[in-house]
């Protein structure tokens, strides 16, 4: 009995060296995923990463990129810039991948961005807003997400018809939200609207009644909110809990519309939110053909409408990477660079293609979709017509 | 005037949430001594219990408050027969390295369970706040202000008046001559770190319904727990809940008058301040050394 489990543990261990080199013998092309699945940010992390495999199986289901089929290794930062950094060196140096997509959060992406200078790799950024991301010099950063200038100047027309006179701020204190914080009152300075009190939270805080407390008591009529949903949620709660009564804007595209009115309940009514995707009404897309393809997919696979606001960033940003390796001809760091500078593809949220950005000499690759901005009133999303 | 009265009533309404948290932590790290680093999802357990009781099994949401309590009991017992019990007489440091394991798998199970995903629970407290003059304040917020100071007092009670009470704290001076006097030494382990358990639990399952239940809100629960007790001093029932209102008072008027920036910098340097001056906290009692 003993020589028989001795021996089955062996012929285990032949089949599984048998399998290890199976595997690696059908080469494959690999991207390395860096996102934050676990900790305060997780559900968005989880969100893009499902939509990034929606985009490879889609692009396996067509063969695959330069007949090899792509193969997704994500990774989790933790919600945490340190775990960051730490999981990108171990991509890019145990995993091999050509090329990484991530982070979301700024403070992440800012972590691991001195890792691409490091080891030449290049990284498309999905999610993160902050203007550091492509001003710093940092030529291996390909951005799809609007940073929050560009955000700024898209509401920039609005302003006025709005009415707002003087601002105040409230932003979770990191890369992200004081990068909003500046970029936004820049905009509002130069069309010579106030800029009033710039209060902050921490990531994980949960109470912030201080902070609106001294917002109620300022003479502000609009208040611009940049965090993720969750804290966005208690803001709304707490605010309605103090008598705040304000315009109230939020920015950055992480506000999952549908879970803030699913989890804020009236505390969320007449709230206004710049987003990225509309996928209320998939005929705005910028590809509305893909748009409502892969909302049904999504749908399919039994993930929650709220996730879409985040998960087709996962989705744009595959099929960049790969439309980049295929441009490149070939799976190698250095190709999928060059390549990136002339990928050109209809995104769900407008056309994808880079132009410069930051210092000359070292510039940073920078897209730039649509930007809407909705209103929920009743417990429904009103998505304007233009 | 309007803003300092908010601030004040934020100050009480915040103080009683974190005493609630502290007094739960000063039976086990202050009185029984084990560093209990499974507080936190303790406190997560409370909150996941009510959501799924009120919201999935459509419970009465008072009843999924006291099976919450009820639950974090049980599940404490099972944590102190299971892992403390083998442990006794451990030194602090391995008890503390098996408390770590405990809290992670703990927070992963809970990832697993209920994903990343934010959970609401809907009261049955009307959303339109309470409004005094310029004051204006959530009426569940109250309620859970009154409750934590229903438990605080029970617990006070239990502590100090009671027959349980007392052989707890014999225990924990002296388990020898506690034996000797015919405590079962081994029931007020496993009750003590129960009932800590239990008002975690509790203090989750008030506060889950007020902010959101998600995997890692126990951490920092957990991080102002210990903060807390340290402050008020280690097994002090008054200094937990005193503590808690000095931390809620710092915070509050800090962010309020000062920088929200520094918020939770502002309570760390008031614990520093206190320890400078008198490190034991502000309520220890005096130690019984030998």
């Amino acid at each position: 009995m003993l020589n028989m489990t001795k021996l089955g543990g062996r012929a285990l261990l032949a089949a599984t060296f048998a399998v290890g080199f199976a595997a690696a013998a059908t080469a494959q092309t690999k991207i390395g995923i860096i996102q934050p699945l676990t900790g305060p940010a997780a559900a968005s992390g989880n969100y893009v990463a499902n939509g990034a495999k929606i985009a490879v199986e889609e692009i396996n289901a067509k063969g695959g990129v330069l007949g090899q089929k792509v193969e997704l290794v994500i990774e989790d930062n933790k919600s945490n810039p340190t775990e960051a950094a730490a999981v990108a060196e171990k991509l890019i140096t145990r995993d091999k991948v050509p090329v990484l997509m991530g982070a979301w959060g700024s403070s992440f992406t800012l972590a691991v961005m001195p890792k691409l200078m490091e080891y030449k790799v290049p990284m498309l950024v999905e999610t993160s807003s902050s203007g550091k991301i492509t001003t710093s010099g940092n030529p291996y950063i390909f951005r799809i997400s609007p940073p929050s200038a560009v955000e700024a100047e898209a509401f920039a027309p609005k302003v006025q018809a709005l009415g707002i006179k003087k601002v105040d701020f409230l932003v979770v204190n990191n890369d992200w939200g004081r990068g909003a914080a500046d970029d936004f009152s820049k905009m509002l300075k130069s069309k010579g609207i106030q800029v009033g009190l710039v209060e902050t939270m921490d990531q994980a805080a949960q109470d912030i009644s201080a902070q609106l407390n001294k917002i109620k008591n300022s003479d502000a009529d609009t208040l611009i909110i940049t965090t993720a949903v969750e804290q966005l949620t208690l803001a709304f709660k707490q605010a309605a809990a103090l008598g705040l009564k304000r315009r109230i804007i939020t920015t950055g595209g992480s506000q999952n519309p549908d879970q803030l009115v699913e989890h804020a309940g009236a505390a969320a009514n007449s709230t206004m939110h710049l987003t990225f995707f509309t996928p209320w009404k998939p005929e705005m897309s910028g590809n509305p053909e893909a748009a409502k393809a892969f909302i049904e997919e999504w749908k399919k696979r039994g993930y929650p409408f709220a996730g879409l606001t985040e998960s087709f960033r996962g989705y744009d940003g595959i099929r960049t990477i790969v439309a980049a390796i295929e441009k490149a001809g070939k799976a190698e760091p250095e190709a999928i660079r060059a390549a990136l500078w002339n990928v050109e593809l209809k995104g769900m949220n407008g056309p994808i293609k880079f132009q410069k950005a930051g210092p000359a000499g070292k510039e940073s690759g920078q897209s730039y979709p649509g930007v809407y901005l909705i209103t929920i009133e009743d417990g429904k999303i009103i998505v304007p017509q233009s | 005037m309007g803003q300092f009265l908010q601030h004040l009533v934020n100050t009480l309404i915040l103080g009683g949430t974190y005493a609630l948290l502290g007094i739960g932590l000063t039976l086990i790290f202050g009185i029984m001594r084990v560093v209990n680093f499974t507080h936190g999802e303790l406190y997560a357990f409370g909150a996941y219990a009510v959501f799924a009781l009120s919201m999935l099994l459509g419970a009465n949401f008072f009843l999924a408050l006291v099976l919450a309590l009820l639950g974090g009991m049980a599940l404490g017992a099972l944590i102190e027969i299971v892992l403390l019990r083998p442990m006794r007489g451990a030194d602090i440091d391995t008890t503390m390295l098996v408390m770590i394991g405990a809290w992670i798998i703990m927070q992963n199970l809970e990832m697993l369970t209920w994903g990343g995903v934010a959970k609401a629970v809907v009261t049955p407290f009307p959303e339109v706040p309470l409004v005094i003059g310029s004051v204006s304040v959530s009426y569940l917020r109250v309620f859970v202000l009154v409750m934590a100071l229903v438990l605080i007092a029970a617990t006070y009670f239990l502590i100090n008046r009671t027959k349980l009470g007392k052989a707890m704290r014999a225990t924990f001076q002296d388990a020898d001559t506690a034996a000797l006097m015919g405590v079962s030494i081994n029931r007020i382990y496993t009750a003590t770190f129960a009932i800590g358990s239990g008002l975690a639990a509790a203090a989750g399952a008030l506060l889950g319904p007020v902010f959101l239940a998600f995997p890692t809100m126990g951490d920092l629960a957990a991080l102002k727990s210990f903060a807390i007790v340290i402050l008020g001093g280690l097994g002090s029932i008054t200094g937990a809940t005193i503590g808690g209102f000095i931390l809620a008072f710092v915070e509050e008027l800090g962010a309020g008058y000062v920088s929200s920036g520094y918020r939770d910098a502002m309570g760390f340097v008031i614990i520093i301040l206190v320890l400078m001056f008198r490190p034991t906290g502000l309520f220890a009692r005096a130690e019984r050394i030998g």
